[in-house]
C-alpha cells in the first residue's frame, strides 16, 4: 500500500489542497514518543501538566515508537544511549520528527569540552528538524519548539515526489 | 421500528465499516518504506534477544485455569450478595449448590496436586529395550521411551 505516496508531480490543484489537509491533520495531532533523558524532562512534563498543556496541541504521550510522530530528545545523550535514540528513530512510524530540547541534545551543552561520554550533539546519529535552545529549556520554549515543528509540517507535501 | 438486537445489529455495521474505513483511508495514505531496522522488534531501544516465541512452562496455565474458576466464582458471589435479601432461601439454595460444585472442583485439582508447582516426574509406561530383532520392534505395541533409554 502507500498508494499516494509521493507519487504525484508538482502543480496539481487537487493534490496541493489534499496535502493542505493532510498536513492539518498531521499537524493538529503530533504523537509524541514518551521518553525524557534528563533534567529537561523535568521541563516537558511540566509542559504536559496543566499549566502549559501541550495536549492542546494534541500532542499525547505514546509509549511505542509505532505510534509515535514525533521525539523530543529532552536531555543529554551519553555515547551509550546514542545508538539507543538511533535505534527508537529507525522503529518510528514515517514521517517523524526530532526535536532536540535542550543545549545538552543540540551540541553537548556543558559537556561540550571535557564530558567524554556525552555525545555532542544527537544530530549526529538523527536528523534533527527543530533545536531548542537553553539549559533547561522552559516549557514556553518547547511550546515555540512545537509551533515551529508545525509550521514545517505545514509546508510539506507526502504526496508530492521529492526532488 | 427497531428491536434493541436491531440497534445492536446496526452497531456491529457501523463498527465494521469504521474498521475497514480506517484501515483503507491509512494504507492509502501511510508511507511505506520499511527496512530491517524498522522492523525489528520493539524492546525500549535495546536490540532484541532471541525469539518472542519462547515457550511458557503449562503449569502456568494449570494455574491460571484454576484461578478462572474461583474469579469468576467472586464475580457472581458480589451481585448475589447485593440481592441476597429478594431471593432469600431460594437463592442461598442455588448459590450453596454453586459453591458445592467449585468446592468439589477445589478439592479434586487439590488431591491430584494440580495446585503443587514442583511436580513428581511423570512415569511413562515404557520397557527397557532388550530386543535386538527389528521385527520384534516392528511388532511391538508398548511405547518406549527414548529418554529412558539413554539414561
Amino acid at each position: 500500500m502507500g498508494l499516494l505516496d509521493q507519487r504525484f508531480e508538482n502543480g496539481n490543484v487537487f493534490i496541493t489542497s489534499l496535502d493542505g489537509l493532510l498536513n492539518w491533520a498531521r499537524l493538529s495531532s503530533l504523537w509524541q514518543m514518551q521518553f525524557g533523558l534528563a533534567c529537561c524532562a523535568i521541563e516537558m512534563m511540566a509542559a504536559s501538566a496543566s499549566n502549559f498543556d501541550i495536549m492542546r496541541f494534541g500532542i499525547i504521550p505514546r509509549a511505542t515508537p509505532r505510534q509515535v510522530d514525533v521525539m523530543f530528545v529532552a536531555g543529554t545523550v551519553t555515547i551509550k544511549m546514542a545508538s539507543r535514540i538511533k535505534r527508537l528513530y529507525d522503529q518510528m512510524s514515517e514521517p517523524r520528527y526530532i526535536i532536540s530540547m535542550g543545549s545538552c541534545a543540540t551540541c553537548g551543552g556543558p559537556y561540550w569540552e571535557h564530558g567524554y561520554h556525552v555525545l555532542k550533539g544527537v544530530d549526529r546519529v538523527i536528523p534533527v528538524d527543530v533545536y531548542i535552545p537553553g539549559c533547561p529549556p522552559r516549557p514556553e520554549a518547547l511550546l515555540e519548539g512545537i509551533m515551529k515543528l508545525q509550521e514545517k509540517v505545514r509546508k510539506e507535501s507526502l504526496l508530492k515526489k521529492r526532488a | 421500528m427497531l428491536t434493541e438486537f436491531g440497534k445492536a445489529l446496526i452497531f456491529i455495521f457501523l463498527g465494521v465499516i469504521f474498521v475497514i474505513i480506517g484501515l483503507f483511508a491509512a494504507g492509502l495514505l501511510r508511507p511505506r518504506r520499511p527496512y530491517p531496522e524498522k522492523n525489528a522488534t520493539y524492546e525500549c531501544g535495546e536490540e532484541p534477544v532471541g525469539s518472542a516465541w519462547i515457550r511458557l512452562n503449562v503449569r502456568f496455565y494449570v494455574i491460571a485455569l484454576i484461578f478462572l474458576i474461583f474469579d469468576i466464582e467472586v464475580a457472581v458471589l458480589l451481585p448475589w450478595a447485593l440481592v441476597y435479601r429478594q431471593f432469600a432461601l431460594f437463592g442461598f439454595l442455588e448459590m450453596a449448590v454453586f459453591l458445592v460444585i467449585l468446592f468439589v472442583g477445589y478439592a479434586y485439582v487439590w488431591l491430584k496436586g494440580d495446585l503443587n508447582w514442583d511436580k513428581p516426574k511423570p512415569e511413562i509406561p515404557g520397557v527397557k529395550r532388550t530386543i535386538v530383532n527389528d521385527e520384534e520392534v516392528d511388532n511391538m505395541d508398548v511405547f518406549v521411551d527414548d529418554d529412558e533409554m539413554t539414561e
